[in-house]
């Protein structure tokens, strides 16, 4: 903070707070009320304290600080501000006249605590560094296994999954084809090559320095920053997100060997490679600005006509229909979390489609992917491709409008926050709606109420 | 057992912030707002990993000063100011669960504290905390806070 900010802010405050060290070196402070700031000859006049014990000496560091807080009773307090000077002193005139030098502070208007806090990491790795020295044995911060690994895998993602395998597998169960057993597993399976590629993802953008840059993460940006935290190693993710694609790449072969479908086992393979491709070199399609391609790929048309495989054993038409709103409004998701993470992005060469263009070209990048999805849906019905019922998803479109709008207004993490949140909740309603257009479709059929759905 | 004027005492307790002062790594004088505890004997204060360099700076140097100045800051309106000399300890075996001894004084004060308690595994780092114990050696006290008048300055008798 430069001194005229500082002094700029210490003339809102009531006290200044002197301090410095006392004759027997020990620090000692004093709070002086009725004071003056000049600010264009960055000086601080305040009356002299009263008492020898508090001499304000003139031979030694003498710093200032003031601050604020709003209570808030029954629950602790808000508005945390202050500013420190640092400089001299000598008494003038009868009063004492402060000259500082330097000057800091913090105010979590202006810098989100999240962000405050963001910035300590550092100093919070030098503090362990010094605390294990200290043990003679390696301390780190810890949290429980379950959040632990609720964090490290970002499961509440999963809902990116979910939703095209759930409606493959409803596309499928229309045509009249359902298998529970097939069903569980490809939703396993499904889940632990997203966990996977999540766990991938934090590996190598630590390794690419990407979350190390980013000072603005939020629930829904920025990765689960469980290495950049000490919570666990490089190492131990990567044998994490190793488990997880083990996992599905057994529960793959296990469906193929079931299904005997060839289509399923490409489908298998091309899904691996865009989940490790995503952010592993060589291919790091997120930094070369096809992540969204490779997300809308992997959680729409992979997915959804993969589960619909796995039940019928064969490709068709209506599952590549239904999974494209699907594809575009995931990819959306991506879209927009990477908007707050631009700065980082840039920085650290990942060029993203938000880092590529200007906020307004990625506004309306938005708004025709988001009408697209909604367009597919009407022309898939009016086509006969898809039920009917699945024009239910249409009333998610006043969420897009909504994060459509949003975007627009910042593009500040903390602010985005809730538009953030809106566009996972529009991508997780659609899907939800189009099941839901399916089982209807399904359950008409069955009660012949209609020939076709 | 230190004993503290009460009204120094009645000070702490009511209030949510206060200025710690600790001597820096050149030696200058540098001072950080906190929440302060009057555990009976003692001031305790925390400190998260994410800001402990005053950690460092006390680990170096014991020598600390807590003043109570910031009326606005208080949980009931008193109109003295205080600021106690003392030497300082980190209590640090266990980051992660040795501060939560001073969890029931803090969540008198900042009840919202569990709610962000729950939300751990959102803030890890921040409840990586050290504590920092004061024990008195003196203190100056301002009536009526007003620091132009002459303080109360008490030598902290240890009992």
């Amino acid at each position: 903070m430069d001194l005229a900010t500082a002094l700029g802010k210490l003339k809102a405050y009531p006290y200044a707070n002197l301090f410095w060290q006392d004759d027997a070196g020990m620090p000692l402070s004093v709070a002086l009320e009725g004071f003056s700031v000049d600010v264009e000859n960055a000086r601080v006049s305040l009356p002299v304290p009263g008492g020898e014990a508090v001499r304000v000496p003139s031979d030694r560091a003498v710093g200032l600080i003031s601050g604020h807080i709003r209570r808030q009773p029954g629950i602790g307090y808000d508005e945390r501000r202050y500013v420190e000077l640092w400089g001299r002193a000598h008494v003038d005139g009868g009063r004492i006249l402060f000259e500082p030098t330097e000057a800091w502070g913090w105010d979590e208007a202006e810098l989100p605590f999240m962000e405050y806090s963001e910035r300590g990491v550092e100093q919070a790795f030098r503090y362990f560094g010094g605390l294990s020295a200290r043990f003679g044995h390696a301390m780190r911060p810890r949290l429980q296994i379950g959040w632990l690994l609720f964090r490290a895998t970002r499961l509440p993602f999963l809902s990116a999954t979910l939703v095209p395998v759930l409606l493959g597998i409803a596309v499928a169960a229309r045509q009249g084809t359902f298998d529970p057993l097939l069903a569980v597993l490809t939703v396993v399976g499904a889940a632990a090559v997203h966990l996977g590629l999540n766990v991938s993802n934090d590996v190598f953008d630590d390794v690419l320095g990407a979350d190390r840059l980013n000072y603005t993460p939020t629930p829904y940006s920025g990765g689960s920053r469980v290495i950049q935290y000490g919570l666990l190693t490089r190492r131990e993710m990567a044998l994490l997100s190793a488990t997880f694609y083990g996992l599905a790449i057994a529960i793959g072969l296990v469906l193929v060997a079931m299904t005997r479908s060839l289509e399923l086992l490409a489908i298998g393979v091309l899904g691996v490679i865009v989940s490790l491709g995503y952010t592993a070199p060589p291919l790091k399609l997120v930094y070369r600005g096809l992540g969204e391609f490779a997300v809308a790929l992997g959680f729409g048309p992979l997915m959804l006509v993969g589960a619909y495989v796995v039940q019928t054993g064969h490709v068709a038409l209506e599952p590549v229909i239904a999974s494209i709103p699907v594809a575009l409004l995931v990819a959306l998701i991506l879209y927009v979390n990477e908007i707050p993470d631009r700065p980082a992005d840039e920085a650290a060469g990942k060029r993203t489609l938000v880092v590529r263009f200007s906020p307004e070209i990625v506004r309306a990048g938005y708004l025709a992917a988001a009408a697209i999805a909604f367009a597919v849906i009407v022309v898939g019905v009016v086509a006969g491709v898809l039920p009917w019922p699945t024009l239910l998803a249409l009333a998610a479109v006043p969420l897009a409008v909504q994060v459509y709008r949003g975007i627009g207004q910042t593009s500040y993490a903390y602010g985005l926050m809730s538009v953030m949140a809106t566009n996972i909740k529009l991508h997780v309603v659609v899907g939800a709606l189009l099941v839901v257009g399916y089982l209807a479709a399904i359950a008409a059929t069955a009660l012949g109420l209609a020939a076709s759905l | 057992m230190a004993l503290l004027p009460a009204p120094v005492i009645e000070l702490l307790d009511a209030a949510l912030v206060a200025d710690l002062t600790v001597i820096g790594r050149d030696g200058r004088p540098l001072t950080h707002p906190l929440i302060p505890f009057w555990d009976g004997e003692r001031i305790l204060m925390t400190s998260s990993a994410l800001f402990s360099r005053k950690v460092e700076h006390i680990r170096r140097d014991p020598r600390v000063a807590v003043s109570v100045v910031d009326h606005d800051g208080l949980t009931t309106p008193l109109p003295g100011r205080a600021t106690i000399q003392g030497m300082a300890r980190i209590v640090e075996d266990d980051p992660h669960v040795t501060w939560e001894r001073v969890l029931p004084l803090w969540r008198a004060k900042e009840p919202v504290i569990d709610r962000f308690l729950k939300m751990r595994f959102a803030l890890p780092l921040f409840f990586e905390r050290a504590i920092i114990e004061v024990t008195p050696t003196r203190s100056l006290y301002w009536p009526d806070g007003d620091a132009t008048k002459t303080p109360l300055d008490a030598v902290v008798e240890v009992a």
